[in-house]
């Protein structure tokens, strides 16, 4: 089954005006159910852009999307998808499980059994004894688990990340790619995830759609047909430093242009 | 850190009194004029300008007339309180209304293009010109003095309230509100979980402005009110009497002016209790800038 499905989806911002930006053009993609997909590119390539089209947060000008079969506006409303931003924009005011519990509390679900979901969701992000604090009282790796253990709450099909690790120091980078994929073989979600970083791509990925910049396109898909699951001496193994290299290659070729 | 503040307000009470004595006994030693100068001092330091700190501290504690029963400080308190109710009720509606307009211009880009224009403007009108008109306009309709009086006070106090609240509404990341987009989040959803909550440390700033401002209008509603028992009447009583006993006059001001930390105090309790200690802003001027009480000018 396809999760997601983009036909020729364009998008232009501020249309006809003099600071018009084509920031996306020809785009056709499709991810099928369980899939990591990464998009990845130089800055203005309209990752992000294409993230918030797949979320409905935009609406593209042109084109077609269908998230689990339908329109975007309809995926979002059936919460079809949990997003995670670089920043982890947690609600200060709110304890952690409250933060986590957000989500569930806005789709009216009793307070008992989303606190009870919310503490299941910390312990799979192994943050089940900060569930009283605040926000500004974790480091910002902690924050940024805090952010994906609110995403899975309502156990969505489908994770779109923005760059959820980009700010992260490495060491921390990661050991959340390895919890992160963990998570996602436990629950089965599909992933869309952009980031800037090329082993962060290879790592995590079942694929990687490298993108080029002004107007945004696809300009490769590459398949890391690594051994799953990934462990920490995939990186160290050679077919990992040659898919490296295929995707490093192919950013330059788009970087050229 | 109670300790604290307790000796830097009494510290800071110290040198105030030390300024103004000294500078009245330095006025008295030089007859007036800058040391080595025959430049005249800004202000005259003699008993009817600026009587001794003490005698106004003493006058609260002496009976208001000669030969009257009651001290002066009963008479302003209790004048104070009258005042105090109109500016209260003042500052509920005022801040309600301010309140109110914040969220609508969050809500409505059409509201606030169209309202924020006047809502601005209000408060270039000098309170001076207006109150008489609510005064003559309340008395016409029948109302109690009262209520023009607090009419005045929300005038003056709902504006910083409506600023800070529509600035705190917005205050939320954009991610924060594509956040609540994503969970389908209704408009009033995100209003009182988002936007609300983040407004609310903007939000008590501008209401201790806005305790502070309604008393300002409440007195300055009182003059034309005819209104005889508060302290604007008092003031101006006060006023007319000032060659023969200044230091009552002087000690009105005192009385009003705590009053008015006395609101302000008020609202700062209850933002303690309500905004957490991590969320509060220390200053009072809100997260980053906050608004310039420009209606105090107006008044002045």
């Amino acid at each position: 089954m396809t999760a997601l499905d983009l036909r020729d989806v364009a998008m232009v911002f501020n249309r006809g005006g003099s600071n018009e930006v084509r920031a996306l053009e020809d785009i056709t993609l499709t991810v099928g159910q369980g899939e990591f997909v990464s998009l990845i590119g130089p800055s203005g390539c309209g990752k992000s852009t294409m993230l918030r089209l797949i979320g409905d947060l935009l609406r593209p000008t042109d084109g077609e999307i269908r998230v689990n079969g339908k329109t975007p506006a309809q995926a979002r409303t059936d919460r079809d998808y949990g997003i995670v931003f670089q920043s982890a924009t947690l609600l200060d005011w709110r304890t952690v499980l409250d933060n986590v519990a957000l989500p569930l509390e806005i789709m009216d679900i009793p307070k008992t059994e989303r606190d009870a979901t919310a503490r299941e969701m910390l312990e799979l992000v192994q943050l089940g004894g900060f569930a009283a604090h605040r926000p500004y009282e974790l480091s910002g790796g902690m924050q940024q688990r805090v952010a994906i253990a609110r995403a899975l709450s309502f156990r969505p099909a489908l994770l779109l990340m923005d760059e959820p690790f980009g700010a992260l120091d490495e060491m921390t980078r990661e050991r959340m790619q390895m919890e992160l994929l963990q998570i996602w073989q436990e629950t089965n979600t599909t992933v869309v995830f952009v980031t800037h970083s090329i082993p962060e791509a290879v790592f995590l990925s079942t694929r990687v759609v490298v993108m080029s910049p002004r107007p945004g396109r696809i300009s490769e898909g590459i398949d890391i047909d690594l051994a799953q699951p990934r462990v920490f001496e995939t990186r160290e193994e050679p077919q990992f430093y040659q898919h490296m290299t295929r995707l490093r290659e192919a950013l330059r070729k788009v970087d050229d242009v | 850190m109670k300790l604290r503040a307790v000796v830097s307000f009494l510290g800071t009470i110290a040198v105030l009194v030390l300024l103004w004595e000294g500078y009245k006994a330095l006025g008295q030693a030089t007859g007036g004029v800058w040391p080595g100068t025959s430049v005249n001092l800004p202000v005259r330091t003699n008993e009817r300008s600026m009587p001794h700190s003490w005698d106004i501290v003493g006058s609260l504690f002496a009976p208001a007339r000669r030969g009257g029963e009651d001290l002066l400080l009963v008479i302003l308190v209790r004048a104070a309180l009258w005042t105090w109710r109109s500016a209260v009720i003042g500052f509920l509606v005022g801040s309600l209304v301010g309140f109110g307009l914040g969220v609508l211009f969050v809500r409505s880009l059409f509201a606030e293009r169209g309202l924020m224009p006047y809502v601005v403007a209000s408060q270039a009108v000098p309170v001076l010109a207006i109150a008489p008109i609510l005064v003559v306009w309340g008395g016409r309709l029948q109302f109690p003095n009262w209520v023009a009086i607090s009419i005045i006070s929300a005038y003056l106090a709902f504006y910083p309230v409506a600023i800070n609240t529509l600035r705190g509404l917005r205050s939320p990341e954009a991610t924060s509100m594509e956040l609540m987009r994503s969970y389908a989040a209704s408009p009033g959803q995100v209003l009182w979980k988002l936007q609300i909550p983040a407004a609310l440390p903007y939000l008590f700033p501008a209401l201790k402005i806005a305790a502070s401002a309604s008393i300002i209008g409440a007195i300055v509603g009182e003059l034309p009110a005819g209104f005889a028992r508060g302290l604007g009447r008092a003031i101006l009583s006060f006023a007319s009497s000032f060659s023969s006993a200044p230091e009552k006059l002087f000690a009105s001001v005192l009385v009003a002016a705590l009053l008015g930390l006395t609101f302000v105090g008020f609202v700062a309790v209850i933002e303690r209790l309500t905004v957490p200690d991590a969320l509060r802003q220390s200053d009072d001027a809100g997260p980053d800038g906050g608004v310039v009480p420009s209606t105090l000018a107006a008044t002045a």
